[in-house]
């Protein structure tokens, strides 16, 4: 009786998703209401929670350290955008025109950075940036007579940094995403464009943009979602949660000091609840502002 | 633009990439206190070089090949029970219309969008609870139903034709039997793309491992070469030979497989 009732074709399609629907409750739904119920509470961990309402969250209103965690996320997401948007668009564009030898070589050495890693990588850099007179950034920038930079102390040039090793690692990678989306771009309207005698720049701009928005919406989406979320490479580059001054503070590695470090679980549970709710807003802004809405009906 | 000018930027662009590589590269040729005095460089100086490093990563005490092996383990553990869980589930999604569907696609897509890191706390908290803390299984579980694995497979499975499902309807065959003896033998590049990307996400994941594992003998390679560097002094001769040799396997993989990573990478990601 059982077995026709598991092999009949009404119920099938519940077994096949039946691993979701567990998963999903026990280690994302769950997780997330207690973390909403967690942010009103003054809880640490295998002790009874205290009741507290708000409190949490008008603390962290005013924690000049959340406020600086912030400012880093924002910062270090908005660099990413700018630097990880138009640049692996350009390279992709220009890989994938005729006049381009050794594509293949080119598109598999740029993506090798992001198989390291972040372990590795921040290691990489962190010894990359060092301070000394010798070591790989300063003795480049010392062949222009810049004098050497203390990189991992100074806010500014930490920023530069962390953004020089989301490029290094990233930039591959975004660019395949834009090659597979000139891959989607029908050859025919390049045609019509060069008899109507439009130079290389207006090709660009009326045709390739346009018709990559769909790949920039992806890219944008999870850079958004990276950037907001990083942590682990500033946790490597400053080699701990602890950076001179918290220049390398993220919204994350806030959360992971509070609920982790200090076991301040309430405290913490409202940063992330604070971080979903800014992540959530800037991609719904973003997917509704570019109209991805309409194109998801099928 | 003439095609010198692409190909010299182009150029310019791959050594600046390679140049942490070329500087890792080197650098396990030397002793660690070059390290700490100097950082990375590319200084070519023989006289300090030597195979010292690789030798000790070979025969000197440390954990190193432990981790590798817990790596290696649990790697190729979360791999298969990975696909084989989000395939079977993007099976459902895909061959099949039923009630609260869209409702469940729409989780999948929710957890995409949601930054993991916001369930750190209550989730290391739920892993505690359930005295699983310290073990892979912790690890292993909450992704065993990865949304964009899941996605993928969605996707992948939505062009194969339905004729297939229906011909073994009629030859008899129950649902299931039609799942792993007609499809999943179809599934073959998608699952091989997908291993490829979750393995190299495994390989190389280190947040979550690092807050679950507390006993050294149960750490994986990235969590095992953070360690090396402490405050209290830097491992750096093992550190920096050990960071080479850790990349290689995943390069290996990556050279012997480069077309179903970029699959893996760009399809179902991008629809125009």
């Amino acid at each position: 009786m059982i077995k026709k009732f598991v092999y009949s074709q009404k119920v099938a399609p519940y077994v096949f998703v039946l691993p979701f629907i567990l998963i999903f409750l026990l280690f994302w739904f769950y997780p997330l209401v207690n973390s909403f119920i967690m942010s009103f509470q003054d809880k640490m961990l295998g002790q009874d929670p205290k009741w507290i309402g708000e409190a949490n969250y008008s603390k962290l209103l005013t924690d000049k350290v959340f406020l600086t965690s912030i400012k880093n996320s924002v910062v270090y997401m908005l660099g990413t955008l700018v630097l990880l948007i138009p640049f692996p668009m350009l390279f992709a564009v220009m890989i994938n025109s005729k006049l381009m030898l050794g594509r293949e070589f080119f598109k598999s050495s740029f993506f090798l950075p992001a198989l390291t890693s972040v372990a590795v990588a921040g290691t990489i850099f962190r010894l990359t940036f060092g301070e000394m007179e010798g070591s790989l950034m300063n003795s480049f920038l010392g062949l222009f007579g810049v004098e050497p930079i203390k990189f991992l102390k100074d806010g500014e040039w930490s920023m530069a940094a962390l953004l020089i090793l989301a490029c290094w690692r990233w930039t591959g990678v975004n660019m395949l995403y834009y090659l597979s989306g000139l891959k989607s771009i029908d050859n025919e309207y390049y045609e019509a464009a060069s008899i109507d005698g439009a130079s290389a720049w207006q090709k660009f701009r009326t045709i390739t943009m346009p018709l990559l928005k769909p790949t920039t919406v992806y890219v944008t989406t999870i850079s958004v979602y990276a950037g907001l979320a990083m942590f682990t490479e500033s946790l490597m580059m400053f080699n701990g949660n602890n950076s001179p001054k918290n220049i390398g503070l993220t919204i994350v590695g806030f959360l992971y000091r509070q609920g982790i470090e200090k076991n301040k679980l309430g405290y913490a549970a409202a940063v992330g609840i604070i971080l979903l709710v800014i992540a959530m807003i800037i991609n719904l802004t973003q997917l509704k502002f570019s109209g991805m809405f309409k194109k998801e009906e099928d | 633009m003439s095609r010198i000018v692409i190909i010299c930027l182009f150029i310019v662009l791959f050594v600046i990439i390679m140049i942490p590589f070329y500087a890792v590269a080197l650098s396990s040729f030397k002793p660690g206190e070059s390290l700490i005095r100097y950082g990375l460089n590319l200084s070519l100086d023989f006289s300090i070089m030597s195979f010292d490093n690789f030798i000790y990563l070979f025969t000197g005490e440390h954990d190193y090949f432990v981790w590798f092996w817990n790596s290696m383990t649990l790697t190729i553990v979360q791999v298969v029970l990975t696909l084989f869980v989000s395939a079977f589930v993007g099976y459902g999604f895909a061959a099949y219309d039923f009630k609260g569907k869209n409702f469940l696609f729409i989780c999948v897509l929710l957890i995409m969008m949601v930054p993991f890191e916001i369930l750190l706390v209550p989730l290391y908290s739920l892993i505690n609870d359930l005295k699983m803390v310290n073990s892979y299984s912790a690890i292993i579980l909450p992704g065993v139903a990865n949304a964009a694995t899941i996605f993928f497979f969605r996707q992948y499975l939505r062009s194969i034709p339905k004729e297939i499902i229906q011909s073994g309807r009629v030859d008899g065959a129950n649902e299931y039997a039609i799942y792993f003896r007609l499809i999943m033998p179809i599934m073959k590049p998608s699952f091989a793309a997908m291993a490829i990307l979750n393995g190299m996400n495994s390989w190389n994941n280190l947040l979550w491992p690092f807050m679950v594992l507390g006993d050294q003998s149960k750490f994986t390679l990235p969590i095992g070469l953070k360690t090396l560097l402490t405050p209290y002094g830097n491992n750096y001769d093992l550190l920096i030979v050990g960071s080479f040799f850790s990349i290689i396997p995943i390069f290996i993989l990556f050279i012997a497989f480069q077309k179903y990573f970029i699959d893996g990478m760009t399809a179902g990601a991008v629809k125009g």
